[in-house]
């Protein structure tokens, strides 16, 4: 009974476009081992340098310092405690490990840099392709153009400042308006889609000793290789704060709604505000 | 490096209480009735079996033979594009003497442990052999003071270190392209293999390049760092430079250069120690 009420009360409407939802699955896969695998590779040498150099001589601008009973991440000079976590943590067999990022945070769960090269490689070509491949569709299917193209009206500040309100207040549109994507939505995938993700294969080319050699203002155009590598590993926790704001707005609007119409493409919404 | 061969136990259950406590978020902010709460509650349930079977999954693919045999399918892939789409001969980036870092690390073995290398170092690497045989027209054997004497060059290049690691050094050497130009290399001859005096964990140290590599400008056997002779941690006395690939491809403590037509044959078979024992990359541009 409660289905057929459902029925006219409501109407399925389409959602997401097959490119944008392969694209963003494809994507949680991918960019989660992209982060567990490259955890691995950061293990080998958990320091961050600015310039074209850094190593054990050099000063670096993120540390981790372990003793025997503790740990902290230095960030210049600011050490924050992280005993338990990185730098000194317990493994499931109850044995001290001094690695940066704990077993369960990277792939393989066990320190192999080849195996997480490896890994990192395969899922960065994944990352690279899905990533063009989803720039062409997005242009010729209109995704850009219709739902991530910045309008006038959403540069506006009082509309910003609206919509930064409407999030504050937990306040998010419902049927129809929430079809489109406010104005904070399409910065944040702009930044992701246009801006973060691109920036990632550019750091990471720009480590490579052979892409050096073939373009060697890759790497100065982030100030230098050890410069490159610092901003690969800013860029890749920005990406997992958008990951969190993320889920974190998918929870709050409606994440079956959400999950159905990432998944499937359609999502049902109010008949009334359906006509 | 050193910690690669350190034996790791197998971690299959990990994760499981931070999955639970997201889990524990979940409900709390969820807006609905108490219906819902259940079905959400089997959806945690299913997340955390999911979420417990993802980790144990990757070391489980990642013992895979054949799925490690698909991952490093990136890896020819990293190979295939570089050598086809950028400038093999393109110069790697040359800085100036003020660029040059204070101290130049030293990874992997810091002193050959033999008592003849011992010897050799007690002398100043007098007389120190280079043999340079395989498939060449003229094999050579030669002693340090020759190729000392053999046109030098020098070049202030960054060192990339596998681990994430940099550093600046000008070396000085000759080249191996004027090395190879006397042996002349036989047409089947496709690699190099670089014998070491320096054993790591017990075993013998190698490497191998191929003859893009071989021929490239930068590509020089060193005798010195920063003007002095190379420093024993450094590889003292001749230590390969291929500037375009990573620090583990620059073979140290260099005895015999061999030409061969297959990696194959050759120590593990994998063309160098890493590739032997751990598993890295062959070819180490990126």
């Amino acid at each position: 009974m409660a289905d057929k009420q459902q029925d006219t009360s409501r109407t399925s409407v389409k959602r997401h476009g097959l490119a944008t939802r392969l694209w963003h699955w494809t994507n949680a896969v991918t960019l989660l081992v992209l982060l567990m695998s490259g955890f691995t590779i950061f293990n080998a040498h958990p320091r961050l340098y600015w310039g074209d150099t850094g190593n054990n001589f050099e000063p670096a601008w993120l540390a981790i310092g372990t003793s025997e009973t503790r740990s902290y991440v230095r960030i210049n000079r600011t050490k924050i405690p992280s005993t338990g976590v990185i730098g000194h943590w317990r493994d499931d067999a109850g044995r001290v490990q001094n690695w940066a990022f704990p077993d369960w945070a990277t792939i393989p769960s066990r320190y192999d840099l080849a195996a997480g090269r490896q890994w990192h490689f395969f899922f960065a070509w994944i990352l690279s392709v899905s990533l063009l491949l989803f720039m062409v569709f997005s242009l010729f299917n209109k995704h850009i153009a219709n739902d991530l193209h910045m309008r006038r009206e959403d540069w506006s500040p009082r509309n910003i400042a609206a919509t930064i309100w409407h999030h504050m207040s937990l306040r998010f549109p419902k049927g129809r308006e929430a079809l489109r994507y406010n104005s904070l939505q399409k910065l944040s995938y702009i930044g992701v889609i246009f801006i973060a993700l691109p920036l990632m294969i550019a750091t990471g080319l720009a480590m490579s000793p052979q892409m050096n050699a073939a373009i060697p203002w890759l790497p100065e155009l982030f100030g230098g290789r050890q410069s490159a590598r610092s901003w690969h590993f800013i860029i890749a926790f920005a990406l997992v704060a958008f990951f969190l704001v993320h889920m974190l707005m998918v929870l709050l609007s409606g994440p079956i709604q959400q999950l159905r119409g990432i998944t499937s493409g359609r999502v049902s919404i109010p008949l009334e505000s359906a006509e | 490096m050193t910690n690669t061969l350190k034996p790791f136990a197998l971690s299959l259950s990990k994760g499981r209480s931070s999955t639970s406590k997201k889990g524990q978020g979940f409900d709390k902010l969820s807006p609905n009735g108490k219906r819902d709460i259940t079905r959400r509650k089997l959806l945690n349930g299913a997340a955390l079996g999911i979420a417990g079977g993802l980790l144990s999954g990757c070391d489980m693919l990642n013992d895979s033979q054949s799925f490690r045999k698909m991952l490093r399918g990136a890896e020819s892939a990293n190979f295939t594009v570089q050598r086809s789409l950028t400038d093999r001969q393109a110069l790697a980036t040359t800085f100036p003497e003020s660029a040059i870092s204070p101290v130049f690390p030293s990874n992997g073995t810091k002193e050959p442990d033999s008592a003849a290398y011992a010897r050799f170092a007690e002398r100043d690497f007098a007389g120190w052999p280079l043999i340079i045989d395989g498939l060449v027209e003229n094999p050579l054997d030669l002693t340090l003071e020759q190729v000392r004497a053999m046109p030098g060059q020098t070049q202030i290049t960054r060192h990339d270190c596998v681990e994430g690691w940099s550093a600046i050094g000008k070396w000085t050497g000759v080249r191996l392209s004027h090395l190879l130009e006397q042996v002349k290399l036989k047409p089947e001859a496709r690699y190099l293999v670089f014998h070491c005096a320096d054993r790591l964990y017990g075993v013998p140290y190698y490497e191998s390049i191929d003859l893009i590599d071989a021929h490239h400008p930068q590509t020089i056997l060193a005798w010195a760092l920063n003007d002095e002779p190379l420093p024993i941690g450094n590889g003292a006395p001749l230590r390969l430079r291929v500037e375009t690939q990573l620090g583990y491809k620059h073979a140290k403590y260099v005895v015999r250069i061999e030409a061969v037509s297959a990696l194959g044959g050759v120590y593990g078979g994998k063309g160098g120690y890493w590739e032997d024992v751990a598993n890295y990359a062959w070819y180490a541009g990126i």
